[in-house]
C-alpha cells in the first residue's frame, strides 16, 4: 500500500499538468498568432512606405537620367573666331548663325528674334564649342557637327513635363517656340540619350549642365578622410578599452560618455567642427578634409561601440586558450581576438560610414553647401557633398531641378545600399565558426 | 601506515615540483579554496577528485594563473614551482605558462587549421627554427594525443570542424607541443570514446617520463589507472592526499571513504 500511495500522487500530477498545459495552450497559442500579425503588419508597413519612397524617387527621377540633345552643323567662322584670339571669340554668334540655317524666316540681325533660337540650345553651348576649338584650332573655317543639350524648358517639353495642351499663358514655352522646336525635330536632330552630364559635371546654375561629380568627389574626399581618422582611432579606443584599461570608476564614466556621444544631434558636431576646426585651426570652410574630420566625430563612437560589441562577443574560451599556451595579452588580442571581431567591426565601420555619407546637418553648418561650379581636385578644395547637392537642388526653383533632385537622391539610395550590401557580404564571408 | 596519517608531508624534498602552501582563492566573497597545502611531485601523475564545485578547477588554474584572467579571482597563500614563487612580481605569467601547458574542460581550439593551432605555441615562444622543425614538433605533438592517424591528410582544415573528442586531443596535442615541465589537465577525457581515452591515458603516461602531470577526473577508475598521487577535495578544501593506491583501498577520512564509494558526490 506504501507504494501505490506516491504513485497514485504521481500520477494525478501528471494528469493535473497535461489539463493545466492543454488549458493554457489555445491562450498560448492565440498569444503566439497575433505576435505574429503584429509582426507582419509591421514589416509590410515598413516595406509599402519604402516602396512609396522609391516609386516616387524614381518616377520623377527617371526624367533625369535622359537629356534632350540637339546637334546643329556650325560653321566655325574664321571671321567671328580667330586662332590667336582664343579662347576668346564670338562663339555665340557663330551659333546663332547654325540656328538660322534651320529657321530661314527669322532675321537674325533682330536681336531678339535671333535671341530666341539660340535659347533652344543649352547656354553650356557656347562653351563646349570654344572648348572643341580650343582643343583642336584647326576647326576654324570648318565645318562641325555640334551635340548639345536643349535649354531646361525644351527638354522639359521634349519629355511631356510641359504639357502642349496648357493654355498658352500658364505656359513657359509658347506656341511659337514650341512650333520652332517641332520644326528641329521634324528635321530629326532631336535626340534624347542618357544623360552622363549627371555624373560627369559639376553643379552649374543651368539644370540641364548641372552634375553630380563634384558632390561625389566631394563625398568620396569626405568619406576617405573619416575612414582615416575615425576606423584607427576607434578601432584603438575600443581595443584599449576592451582589453587593456583597468575596469574602474574613470573607464566606466568614459563608456558611458561614449554612448552617450553617439546619441548627439549630428548639427552639435557641426556647431563644434565650425568652432573647433574653422575657427580655431583655421582650416578652409567648405573643404571635404573638413567635412570628413566632422563626420569622424560622429563615426568614432559608432565603430567604438561596435567593435567593443564584437570584442566582447569572442569567447572567452578563445582567449584562455591562447593565454594558456603562454601567448602574451597582445598576442592574444592580435593573434585571435581581433581577427575573430573583424566580420562584426567591418560591419559596424561600413554602417557608420553609410550614415556618414548620408549626414547632411554638419556639412550645412562647415558650408559644403556652397555653389561650385567645378569638381574639387584635393580634400582642401571647396566642395560639396552628396547630401548637401542635393539640399541645394531642392532648394532651387529651376523646373529642372525637381527631377535631378529625385536621381541625386537615387544615387545617394545606391551608394548607402551598396556599402550595406558589403557590410553583409563581409559578415557572412569573414564569419567564421568556433 | 604511518605516512597516511599526516598525508600531508609525506615526500622526499629532492622530487617536489610544485609546493604550495595555505592556498586561499576567492571569488569575490565567495571562498573558493581553503587553507590549501600539497606537495606535486616531479614525474609523477598526480590527480584531483572530488565532487563538482569543489574547487578543483579553481586550484588548478592557480598553478598557471590562468585565474589571473577572472577579475573578481583573488589569490592568497605560498605556491612554488622548483622553489620559486609563482606569484612574486617578478615572475612573468606568460613564462610561466610556457613551462605549465593547461588542457581545459572544455575543448577550445583556435578557429584556424589543425596545423596552426598545435604550431601556435611552438611559433610563439621560437622552439623551431625551420618549417622542417615546426612539421616534426605538429605531427609529434598529434602522435603524442593519438590524433595523428584521423588527422595527417587534413592538417590545413579548421580545427573546429573536428568532433568533440577529436577537438580535444587536438588541445592536447596543443599543450604539449611546447613541451611543458607541467601540464595541467582539467577533465581531459570527459568528452572522449574509451578508446581515446586509452589512447590519452597511455599519453600521460607516457609524459609523466618527463613532466609532472596533473588531472582532474571524475573517473575513479581514472584516477587509480593512471595516478599515482591522488588529492581529494571536497567544499574547497584538500581533505586528504596520497598515494593513489591508499587512498581508494584505505582512505583516513571518512569524507574521503564516503566519495570514493559513492556516498558523496
Ligand atoms: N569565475 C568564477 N566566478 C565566481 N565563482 C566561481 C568562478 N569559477 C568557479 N567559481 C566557484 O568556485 C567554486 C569552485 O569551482 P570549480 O570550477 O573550481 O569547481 P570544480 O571542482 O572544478 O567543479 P567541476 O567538477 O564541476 O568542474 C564553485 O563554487 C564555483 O561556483
Ligand atoms: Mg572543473
Amino acid at each position: 500500500m506504501t507504494d501505490i500511495t506516491p504513485d497514485n500522487v504521481n500520477a494525478g500530477q501528471t494528469n493535473s499538468t497535461a489539463e493545466a498545459v492543454r488549458r493554457s495552450l489555445s491562450r498560448r497559442n492565440r498569444k503566439q498568432v497575433i505576435l505574429q500579425g503584429l509582426g507582419i503588419a509591421a514589416i509590410v508597413f515598413a516595406l509599402s512606405m519604402l516602396l512609396i519612397l522609391v516609386g516616387t524617387l524614381v518616377s520623377t527621377g527617371f526624367q533625369a537620367f535622359t537629356q534632350t540633345h540637339v546637334e546643329i552643323e556650325v560653321f566655325v567662322d574664321p571671321q567671328e573666331i580667330k586662332s590667336e584670339n582664343l579662347p576668346r571669340g564670338g562663339f555665340n554668334n557663330v551659333l546663332a548663325t547654325s540656328m538660322g540655317q534651320y529657321f530661314p524666316d527669322v532675321d537674325l540681325s533682330d536681336r531678339a528674334a535671333s535671341r530666341e533660337i539660340t535659347s533652344i540650345l543649352s547656354n553650356g553651348a557656347q562653351f563646349k564649342l570654344r572648348d572643341m576649338v580650343v582643343a583642336d584650332p584647326d576647326l576654324i573655317g570648318q565645318t562641325i557637327k555640334l551635340k548639345v543639350p536643349t535649354s531646361d524648358p525644351y527638354d522639359q517639353l521634349n519629355k511631356g513635363l510641359i504639357k502642349r495642351d496648357t493654355a498658352e499663358q500658364n505656359r513657359r514655352v509658347d506656341d511659337a517656340a514650341i512650333e520652332k522646336f517641332d520644326r528641329l525635330d521634324e528635321l530629326g536632330l532631336v535626340s534624347k540619350p542618357l544623360n552622363t552630364a549627371l555624373i560627369t559635371n559639376a553643379d552649374s546654375r543651368f539644370p540641364e549642365l548641372a552634375g553630380l561629380k563634384g558632390a561625389l568627389i566631394g563625398s568620396f574626399w569626405a568619406l576617405l578622410t573619416c575612414f582615416v581618422i575615425s576606423f584607427p582611432l576607434g578601432i584603438g579606443a575600443a581595443i584599449y578599452l576592451e582589453e587593456f584599461a583597468p575596469k574602474n570608476r574613470i573607464s566606466d564614466f568614459i563608456e558611458i560618455n561614449i554612448n552617450n556621444l553617439a546619441a548627439v544631434p549630428s548639427v552639435v558636431f557641426g556647431l563644434l567642427a565650425l568652432a573647433v576646426f574653422i575657427g580655431w585651426f583655421g582650416l578652409p570652410r567648405s573643404a571635404p578634409l573638413v567635412g570628413g574630420m566632422t563626420l569622424a566625430l560622429m563615426t568614432l563612437p559608432t565603430i567604438i561601440i561596435a567593435t567593443r560589441a564584437a570584442l566582447k562577443a569572442v569567447p572567452p574560451s578563445i582567449r584562455e586558450a591562447a593565454l594558456g599556451v603562454g601567448a602574451s595579452k597582445h598576442q592574444v588580442v592580435f593573434q585571435h581576438v581581433l581577427p575573430l571581431a573583424m566580420p562584426g567591426i567591418l560591419t559596424g565601420t561600413i554602417i557608420g560610414l553609410a550614415q556618414a555619407l548620408g549626414e547632411t546637418a554638419p556639412l550645412l553648418l562647415i558650408g559644403m553647401n556652397a555653389f561650385i561650379t567645378s569638381a574639387p581636385t584635393s580634400p582642401f578644395d571647396s566642395a560639396t557633398a552628396l547630401p548637401t547637392q542635393i539640399f541645394i537642388w531642392a532648394d532651387s526653383p529651376e523646373r529642372g531641378f525637381v527631377s535631378r533632385t529625385s536621381a541625386a537622391i537615387l544615387v545617394l539610395l545606391g551608394f548607402l545600399i551598396t556599402m550595406n550590401a558589403i557590410a553583409i557580404y563581409l559578415r557572412q564571408r569573414l564569419h567564421k565558426q568556433w | 601506515m604511518k605516512d597516511n596519517l599526516e598525508g600531508r608531508k609525506l615526500v622526499n624534498q629532492m622530487d617536489v615540483k610544485i609546493e604550495t602552501r595555505d592556498v586561499q582563492v576567492f571569488y569575490g566573497d565567495t571562498h573558493a579554496i581553503k587553507d590549501v597545502s600539497v606537495d606535486i611531485l616531479d614525474k609523477t601523475v598526480t590527480s584531483f577528485i572530488g565532487p563538482s564545485g569543489c574547487g578543483k578547477s579553481t586550484f588548478l588554474r592557480c598553478i598557471n594563473r590562468m585565474n589571473d584572467t577572472i577579475p573578481s579571482a583573488r589569490v592568497e597563500g605560498t605556491l612554488l614551482l622548483d622553489g620559486e614563487d609563482i606569484y612574486h612580481s617578478g615572475i612573468d605569467p606568460v613564462q610561466l605558462r610556457a613551462k605549465v601547458g593547461m588542457v581545459f574542460q572544455k575543448p577550445n581550439p583556435f578557429p584556424k587549421s589543425i596545423y596552426d593551432n598545435v604550431a601556435y605555441g611552438p611559433r610563439i615562444h621560437g622552439l623551431a627554427s625551420t618549417k622542417a622543425d615546426l612539421d616534426v614538433i605538429v605531427e609529434n605533438s598529434l602522435r603524442r594525443a593519438a590524433l595523428w592517424d584521423e588527422a595527417k591528410d587534413r592538417l590545413l582544415e579548421p580545427g573546429t570542424g573536428l568532433s568533440g573528442g577529436q577537438q580535444q586531443r587536438l588541445c592536447i596535442a596543443r599543450a604539449v607541443a611546447t613541451e611543458p615541465e607541467v601540464l595541467l589537465m582539467d577533465e581531459p577525457c570527459s568528452a572522449l570514446d574509451p578508446i581515446a581515452t586509452a589512447q590519452v591515458e597511455e599519453l600521460i603516461d607516457e609524459l609523466k617520463q618527463n613532466f609532472s602531470v596533473v588531472i582532474v577526473t571524475h573517473s575513479m577508475q581514472q584516477a587509480a589507472r593512471v595516478s599515482q598521487k591522488t588529492a581529494f577535495f571536497h567544499l574547497g578544501y584538500l581533505v586528504e592526499y596520497g598515494d593513489t593506491d591508499t587512498i581508494f583501498t584505505n582512505p583516513v577520512d571518512p569524507r574521503t571513504e564516503s566519495y570514493i564509494t559513492g556516498r558523496i558526490g
